[in-house]
C-alpha cells in the first residue's frame, strides 16, 4: 500500500503460495482449489482498500476506543469459578474433568 | 379489533395491561405465524415453549397485579445471543448443538421485563453478509416481492435479515438484532420496518457472539419508532461483565418521544449524494428533509470528507477483528470438531476450522490474518485506524452545525437472491451509508420513507451525535408520522 507518511510499501498483491501462507496461519485448511479461488477476491478486495493509501494522515493517532470511556477496576474478589461441569459442557470431547485433544507429546 | 399479530409492542402491552386479551392468546398467535412461516426460514429454532411459559407468567403477574414493562410481548432473539439452555449457533455449521450454560446480558434483560422468546432468528454466518445467504442453516427469503407480477426470491438484507424477514411478515412484533457495519439498519430498510444501533457501548456485548468487538453493537427492530425506544430502554444498562460498557443511566426514551424539531437542525451530508445515487433512493431522501422541515427543523448542507474511505476501513478493521475473535474455535472448548484419521492437534484446528466455517467467513478470517500479518500490520490496520479517527472527526465537526443527520440507509431496494452473491464487493457496497456511524459507534436508525418504482421499501436513516439516541428516535418519528408506510408484504407463504 502507498501511504503517505511513511508507512511501508509492502507487495500489493497476493499469490498462491501467500494465500496458502495465510491460511495454515489462520489454521484454515483449504483445497488446492479454494486456494487458486482465493487469489483473485484477495485481490480485488485488497486493491480496492489501497485506496487508504491516498488519506493524509500525519499526526493522526490511530483510533483505540470509539467511545471515550475509561477501564474500570473492580473488587478484588472472586466473582467466577466452580464450574467445571458448566465449562465442559460444550466440548467435543472432555474426560476426568479436562479438555481432551490429540496427543501432542510423543 | 385487528388480528393479535398485526399489533405493535406498544399495542400488546397496553392492550394486555388493559385487559382486552391474555398473554397467552398472543404467545399462541405468534407461535402458530411461526409454525406457519417455514417458507421464509426466518428461524433457526422456534421455541413456542419458552413464549407460552413466559405468557403464562405474565398473566399470573397481572392478576397478582405485578407487571412489568413487557409482560405479555414475546420477540424474538438473533442467534447471536447465547440463550442459556437453547442452541445458539451464529447460523454456523461450527456452533451447531453449541447449547450456552449461560444468558447474554441483553436476552437476560429482555427476559427479566417480562418479554418471552419465539425463537432463535437466522443470521449470516457469524453476522457476516448483508443479505442473509451466508447462513449455514439456508438463505432467510424475504416476505417481500416486486410488484411486476415474479416470484423472484428477495434478500431480506443481513446480517439481521432472520430478524427483518420475521417482523415484516408477522411472525414476532419486535426482534433483537446486532449491527457491526449495517447489518440492523439495512435489513429493517429492506423489509419495511424501523431499527436502531445505539452508541457503542449502551448495550452490553457479554453472552453475543463476537464478530468484531470494536464495532459489534445490539439494538432492536420493529414496526415503528416508539417499540425501538421501548426495546431499547429493556436491552440497554451497563454491565460490568463488558469492559466496553457504558456506565451511564438509561434513558426514558419512549417517555421522551417528540415529533417537534422546531430549533433543531438536520445536516444532509453532501458527499452522500454520490454520482449514479438510485433515483427512487433520492427521492426518498428528498422527502425525508421536506418531512423534517414540515416539523419544524432547519435543514443544513454538512461535510464528511472522508465517507469514500469508510467502507474500506471497515474492511480492514471487521476482518481484523474478526480473525482474532473466531481464533476461539478451535475443536477443543465447543462446537465442532473434525479429528481425520491420525491427525495431530495442528491439523485437527485446521480441519475443524475448515468444516465448521463457511466460504465468507474464511474469505474474511484470512483477510484479517493477512492485514495483521508481519510486514503488514501498519499500512493496513494502523492506517485504517487512523482513518477511523478521521471519520469519528468528521461526524463530531458535523454535529457542531446540526443535531441529525439525515441520509439513505441502503444504495438500493432489496436486490434478489443470488445476485450479489459471486462478488464479495458488490455485496459490501450495500453498506456505504451504513458504516460510517459504525466506525465513529454513533447511534443509527432505519425508518421506512416509501416504495421504490418495484413496490418494494427504502429506508431513511438518522445519524445523531454519541449517546444521543432521543434526537436520533424523535427525528424518525417525525419521519414515520408523515411518510403515512402503511405498505406491508402480500402472505405468500
Amino acid at each position: 500500500m502507498r501511504a503517505r507518511g511513511g508507512a511501508s510499501a509492502p507487495a500489493m498483491s497476493v499469490d498462491l503460495t501467500t494465500v496458502k501462507k495465510v491460511a495454515s496461519l489462520a489454521r484454515l485448511a483449504v483445497t488446492d482449489s479454494e486456494a487458486e479461488a482465493l487469489v483473485p477476491e484477495l485481490n480485488g478486495i485488497l486493491d480496492w482498500v489501497e485506496q487508504l493509501g491516498e488519506v493524509d494522515v500525519p499526526g493522526v493517532e490511530p483510533m483505540t476506543a470509539v467511545i471515550p470511556n475509561k477501564l474500570r477496576l473492580r473488587e478484588d474478589a472472586v466473582t467466577d469459578g466452580n464450574v467445571r461441569d458448566k465449562v465442559l459442557a460444550n466440548a467435543p470431547q472432555a474426560e476426568h474433568g479436562f479438555f481432551a485433544v490429540p496427543k501432542v507429546i510423543e | 379489533m385487528a388480528e393479535l399479530t398485526d399489533l405493535t409492542v406498544a399495542q400488546i402491552r397496553d392492550g394486555f395491561r388493559a385487559g382486552d386479551f391474555s398473554a397467552r392468546e398472543v404467545a399462541e398467535a405468534f407461535n402458530a405465524n411461526v409454525a406457519a412461516a417455514e417458507a421464509l426460514n426466518a428461524f433457526i429454532v422456534a421455541t413456542p415453549d419458552h413464549a407460552l411459559a413466559a405468557a403464562d407468567q405474565a398473566d399470573k403477574d397481572r392478576a397478582a397485579g405485578a407487571l412489568k414493562p413487557l409482560s405479555g410481548v414475546p420477540i424474538g432473539m438473533k442467534d447471536l445471543f447465547c440463550t442459556q439452555g437453547v442452541q445458539t449457533t451464529a447460523a454456523s455449521h461450527m456452533l451447531e448443538g453449541f447449547t450456552p450454560t449461560y444468558e447474554s446480558t441483553v436476552s437476560q434483560k429482555l427476559w427479566d421485563a417480562g418479554a418471552g422468546m419465539l425463537g432463535k432468528l437466522n443470521l449470516d454466518q457469524f453476522a457476516m453478509g448483508s443479505s442473509n445467504e451466508t447462513s449455514y442453516f439456508g438463505n432467510v427469503i424475504s416476505p417481500w416481492r416486486r410488484n411486476d407480477g415474479g416470484n423472484a426470491p428477495l434478500a431480506p438484507g443481513g446480517s439481521s435479515g432472520g430478524s427483518s424477514a420475521a417482523i415484516a411478515a408477522r411472525l414476532c412484533p419486535a426482534a433483537t438484532g446486532t449491527d457491526t457495519g449495517g447489518s440492523i439498519r439495512q435489513p429493517a430498510a429492506f423489509t419495511g420496518i424501523s431499527g436502531i444501533k445505539p452508541t457503542y457501548g449502551r448495550c452490553s456485548r457479554w453472552g453475543i457472539i463476537a464478530f468484531a468487538s470494536s464495532l459489534d453493537q445490539a439494538g432492536p427492530m420493529a414496526h415503528d419508532v416508539r417499540d425501538c425506544a421501548i426495546m431499547l430502554e429493556n436491552m440497554a444498562g451497563f454491565d460490568p461483565k463488558d469492559s466496553t460498557s457504558l456506565e451511564l443511566p438509561v434513558p426514558k426514551w419512549e417517555a421522551g418521544l417528540s415529533t417537534d424539531l422546531r430549533g433543531k437542525k438536520v445536516g444532509i451530508p453532501k458527499e452522500y449524494r454520490v454520482e449514479g445515487l438510485d433515483a427512487d433512493v433520492a427521492r426518498v431522501w428528498d422527502d425525508g428533509i421536506a418531512w423534517l422541515k414540515d416539523a419544524g427543523a432547519e435543514v443544513v448542507e454538512v461535510s464528511l470528507p472522508h465517507s469514500k474511505y469508510a467502507l474500506p476501513a471497515y474492511y480492514i478493521i471487521a476482518p481484523a477483528e474478526a480473525s482474532s475473535n473466531l481464533a476461539r474455535y478451535d475443536g477443543v472448548r465447543y462446537g465442532l470438531r473434525e479429528l481425520p484419521e491420525g491427525a495431530n492437534l495442528q491439523d485437527m484446528y485446521a480441519a475443524t476450522r475448515a468444516a465448521g466455517f463457511g466460504p465468507e467467513v474464511k474469505r474474511r478470517i484470512i483477510i484479517g490474518t493477512y492485514v495483521l500479518s508481519a510486514g503488514f500490520y501498519d499500512a493496513y490496520y494502523t492506517q485504517a485506524q487512523k482513518v477511523r479517527t478521521l471519520i469519528a472527526r468528521d461526524f463530531a465537526r458535523a454535529f457542531e452545525s446540526c443535531d441529525v443527520i439525515l441520509a439513505p440507509t441502503a444504495p438500493s431496494a432489496a436486490f434478489g437472491l443470488g445476485e450479489n452473491i459471486d462478488d464479495p464487493l458488490a455485496m459490501y457496497l450495500n453498506d456505504v451509508f451504513a458504516v460510517p456511524a459504525s466506525l465513529a459507534g454513533l447511534p443509527a436508525m432505519s425508518v421506512p420513507g416509501g416504495l421504490s418504482k418495484d413496490g418494494l421499501p427504502l429506508g431513511l436513516q438518522i445519524i445523531g451525535p454519541a449517546f444521543d439516541e432521543q434526537a436520533v428516535l424523535n427525528a424518525g418519528l417525525a419521519i414515520e408520522q408523515r411518510a403515512g408506510f402503511t405498505a406491508r408484504p402480500q402472505k405468500w407463504w
